[in-house]
């Protein structure tokens, strides 16, 4: 046989990586992206001639009882109808036991590349809010994402932020569609308690690894899969603000394993030893979101965007107690046009009275 | 790639089953122990030949000597069977074991016994002489992960030649030629279409994507069936398997 030279390699991993959809109704166009969780191809839907993104996760699952649990979680991904949420349209096994889910085929950018354009910190945090609104909204009904960074937020075309890759979500049991008012406010103990081991895709038992290790909360990087819930997404968005604000991963390391080790191991750089422009408001939001324990974190989503607004409504945040001094300098901020306008009328006042008084 | 190797047995001949030979060679069957040898010598001796070449920069003639004689002096101390999955990697604690041998040899200043005295292998060192040529050789500093590149270049090529085998023995020669035109060579001029394919094989483009679909379906089948035996355990084979088709962390 030829020779294998260094392309001939990565084409034989991929032909091993090709999804066999023989028997659906779709058909591979080409490949987007591989990662570490699997690897997305955009597809042509035969039956409704659109196309659409199409994920292969990495895993296979050896038991063989996924499928009907992975149908039944998709169909409830697949409710999750939010403005900022790509949701997951179908689901389903390839005959090497291989899952694979399929979601709108998203035209826009990575936050990481849109970031690189130069954007304001208000525009930044704008766009961070919606991320955090959508977790929440999915947290609300009994979904938690599990993956979330900067790969998994795409800018659309008209500025939209769209949290992707709902495919490696987990239901937590107890909330769902029956109660879409729920707000999510899992205590310590009950969430601990409530977490359902029943993840859609992949089949994640205790002591594996799901994620991305760079925004993965210590919990998560412990494979403790029992005690997974929506903090350990608030502590992904704190990761997720944390590069927003520096343009780095919170994490590094040679290979996942060191960037594992690192999670587990340490905290943080913190953000103004990165860079010491960021306010101090952000940087302490980024900390109490990744807090190494749960119970130090936000306990919601939505806890996390409303301290991000109360910082761009010039308002005190929750995770930062402020001296004298930064209060005084953030209301003296809030009130600029105010004090430049009584500043000006005094300096008016003295120049008439200096007039008056010659 | 089929004949490269006796001892691992020809391409046809490898075992395609779950049995691991890693924990094969603590068997108390003799044969047992024999055949995991085999079978890791099979996956294993192009990336320690290359490995030898490159990181201990020994000439050829050495280098297949050491080659021999690494795996003869595994074969008769047993060290394959000391590994201990806990601490890591098969294939690093292979990699660990090499360099400790080179070394030992090396202080030693022992004379290499020409092919060793059990002549156990008669590999084709001629083939992998050749790869050296055609891949990228590495800096010295990213010699460590050189041999685990070379480790699935091996894997790789042993995949496809049980493909090759597989389609041969039922009668589905288009299938692997398809394949091996689509997915193997690659000309200067690119891929072919799938329609240039159809027309020269003389079948509708339909059935070039369901014989590649096959293909590619059996390949990742034999390939991860090969990988399950050379590792010991599911976590070690669901960390290798990313790392084999470039899917993990790493």
């Amino acid at each position: 046989m030829s020779l294998l030279d260094d392309a001939a390699v990565e084409r034989l991993r991929s032909a091993a990586d090709w999804p066999d959809l023989s028997g659906t109704k779709y058909r591979i166009l080409r490949r987007i992206a591989r990662g570490g969780m699997g690897t997305i191809y955009a597809a042509l839907d035969g039956e409704l001639g659109r196309e659409v993104a199409l994920k292969v996760l990495s895993e296979t699952d050896p038991s063989g009882d996924l499928s009907a649990r992975l149908r039944s979680e998709a169909m409830h991904l697949a409710r999750l109808e939010h403005p900022n949420i790509v949701p997951v349209h179908d689901a389903g096994i390839l005959p090497d036991g291989r899952a694979y889910y399929v979601m709108k085929l998203v035209v826009g950018k990575g936050l990481h590349a849109w970031r690189g354009e130069g954007r304001s910190l208000r525009e930044l945090l704008g766009v961070y809010q919606k991320v955090c609104e959508a977790v929440a909204f999915a947290h609300a009904h009994g979904v938690i994402h599990r993956d979330l960074k900067p790969d998994n937020v795409m800018i659309g075309a008209f500025g939209e932020a769209l949290v992707m890759d709902w495919g490696v979500a987990k239901r937590i049991a107890g909330r769902g569609l029956s109660d879409p008012d729920a707000q999510v406010t899992l205590t310590p103990g009950a969430a601990g308690g409530s977490v359902e081991a029943a993840p859609p895709f992949g089949g994640t038992a205790h002591g594996t690894v799901v994620g991305t290790p760079a925004y993965m909360a210590p919990e998560q990087a412990r494979g403790d899969v029992e005690r997974l819930d929506s903090r350990t997404d608030v502590y992904a968005l704190g990761a997720l603000l944390h590069h927003l604000l520096s343009g780095a991963p919170p994490f590094t390391g040679a290979d996942a394993r060191e960037v594992l080790s690192n999670v587990l191991s340490r905290p943080p750089s913190p953000l103004r030893q990165i860079d010491r422009t960021i306010p101090r408001a952000l940087e302490s939001i980024a900390s109490k979101a990744m807090s190494r324990r749960p119970s130090d974190r936000y306990a919601t989503a939505s806890e996390v965007a409303a301290d991000v607004a109360r910082y761009l409504d010039g308002r005190p945040v929750t995770a930062h107690p402020e001296n004298l001094l930064e209060r005084t300098g953030r209301l003296l901020n809030n009130h600029k046009t105010l004090i430049l306008l009584v500043f000006a009328y005094l300096l008016m006042r003295l120049v008439v009275l200096a007039a008056v008084g010659r | 790639m089929a004949d490269d190797t006796s001892i691992g047995g020809a391409a046809r001949g490898f075992p395609l089953t779950r049995r691991s030979a890693i924990a094969g060679v603590r068997s108390e069957d003799a044969r047992e122990r024999e055949r995991s040898l085999e079978s890791i010598i099979a996956a294993y001796w192009k990336p320690v030949y290359k490995y030898i070449r490159i990181k201990w920069g020994k000439p050829n003639e050495d280098a297949k000597d050491l080659t021999q004689e690494f795996f003869a002096t595994a074969l008769e101390k047993s060290f394959f069977a000391s590994y201990d999955a806990a601490k890591g990697r098969f294939r690093t604690f292979l990699r660990v074991c090499l360099d400790a041998f080179i070394a030992n040899q090396e202080r030693a200043g022992r004379r290499l016994k020409r092919g060793g005295d059990l002549q156990l292998v008669s590999l084709e060192f001629e083939s992998a002489e050749g790869e050296l040529k055609t891949i990228d050789v590495p800096s010295p500093h990213s010699t460590e992960t050189y041999f685990d590149t070379e480790w699935v270049r091996s894997l790789l090529g042993i995949g496809v030649e049980a493909l090759r085998a597989e389609c041969e023995a039922s009668g589905k020669q288009v299938h692997f030629k398809l394949f091996e035109r689509y997915d193997l060579e690659r000309p200067a001029t690119g891929a072919p279409t799938y329609d240039e394919l159809a027309k020269e094989f003389g079948i509708p483009a339909t059935q070039v994507t369901n014989h590649l679909a096959f293909a590619r379906r059996e390949f990742r089948r034999l390939l991860l069936d090969k990988l399950r035996e050379l590792t010991i355990n599911d976590e070690e084979f669901r960390l290798e398997a990313r790392f084999l088709l470039g899917t993990g962390f790493e």
